[in-house]
């Protein structure tokens, strides 16, 4: 399967998606104009991921900062990995960012995947 | 040339460290959050406040680039609006103005003062149902923008309109972020 590679950019998160290294990784800031064009190829490339993904799958999320629309996007993202087995989410944050952690612990009451809560 | 001056003087009287007026886009809101960054790095705020500002500055600048992108006339200056930063000794207040529709003041009024009358716990659940139930606008904005800004600052949003013309109102948004660390 093709590898989904997005340089990061002061306003969009770097994203890689290679599921022959079992590498799945959003990080950095998320406000762009548009969140749901940019989020599309991602929500796309897992739909294809899904119909027949690796055993164990561990979903890592580095996120700096991100709007409320990408929120809405990521809900949206959660929301497909809840369907592939083996999926699990490794939420990282700041140590001093409480809301970043909030932010996590909320997504994890919203889908039926286990959270894994770490510090950077 | 006094009004330059004048302007001069205002800012100062009000703290105010950042002031933008005139058309909203994406980049223009990249390079004002670049400034107000900048602005923050050099006094080293600390990082935990300086988070908070930018969440609250990003939500109130796309609120306007998207209410402003729906505008027919974007060139028409009766269509452009300001953005303005005030740093205080306690406090760092973000205020953005714009011109709306007459007939939007009673949504905007409403839903302000439902989130105004919210405590911690129920911002978070509002938040909670809205992203669950609600799909993205045709502009993009997943309506949490307000409860973003009032769960970040922790303290209510003020909020005033101003009666412009038979269709026209005035409106003026203004969130409050402690620099106290105890309050956070």
């Amino acid at each position: 399967m093709e590898i989904l590679n997005l340089e990061g950019a002061e306003d969009t998160p770097k994203i890689i998606l290679d599921k022959n290294n079992g590498i799945f990784e959003i990080s950095g800031r998320s406000l762009p104009e548009d969140s749901a064009e940019f989020y599309r190829p991602i929500l796309e490339w897992l739909g294809k991921y899904g119909a027949s993904p690796n055993p164990k799958t561990s979903f890592v999320f580095k996120l700096e900062y991100f709007n409320t629309a990408s929120s809405k996007l990521i809900l949206d993202i959660l929301s497909k990995l809840e369907d592939i087995p083996g999926m699990s989410v490794m939420w990282y944050y700041n140590e001093d960012d409480e809301d970043m952690q909030e932010a996590g612990e909320e997504f994890s009451e919203l889908v039926e995947i286990p959270f894994e809560f770490k510090t950077y | 040339m006094k009004y330059i001056y004048e302007l001069h003087k205002t800012m100062l009287q009000r703290n105010l460290i950042l002031v933008y007026e005139g058309e909203f886009t994406q980049e223009i809101t990249k390079s004002v959050l670049s400034m107000a960054e900048r602005n923050m790095d050099s006094i080293g705020e600390e990082s935990n406040i300086k988070r908070k500002v930018f969440n609250v500055m990003v939500e109130c600048l796309q609120n306007i680039v998207k209410h402003y992108e729906e505008n027919e006339a974007p060139s028409d200056r009766n269509h452009s609006a300001i953005f303005l930063i005030g740093k205080h000794q306690n406090e760092y207040i973000i205020t953005s103005g714009n011109p709306i529709n007459l007939d939007k003041v009673d949504m905007l009024k409403n839903k302000l003062d439902q989130i105004n009358g919210l405590d911690k716990e129920g911002l978070k659940t509002l938040y909670k149902e809205i992203i669950k139930n609600n799909d993205l606008s045709e502009k993009g904005g997943a309506g949490l923008g307000f409860v973003d800004m009032a769960r970040k600052s922790g303290q209510k949003l003020a909020y005033d309109f101003e009666k412009l013309n038979d269709t026209t109102a005035f409106f003026s948004l203004q969130t409050t972020i402690s620099r106290e660390p105890s309050e956070l």
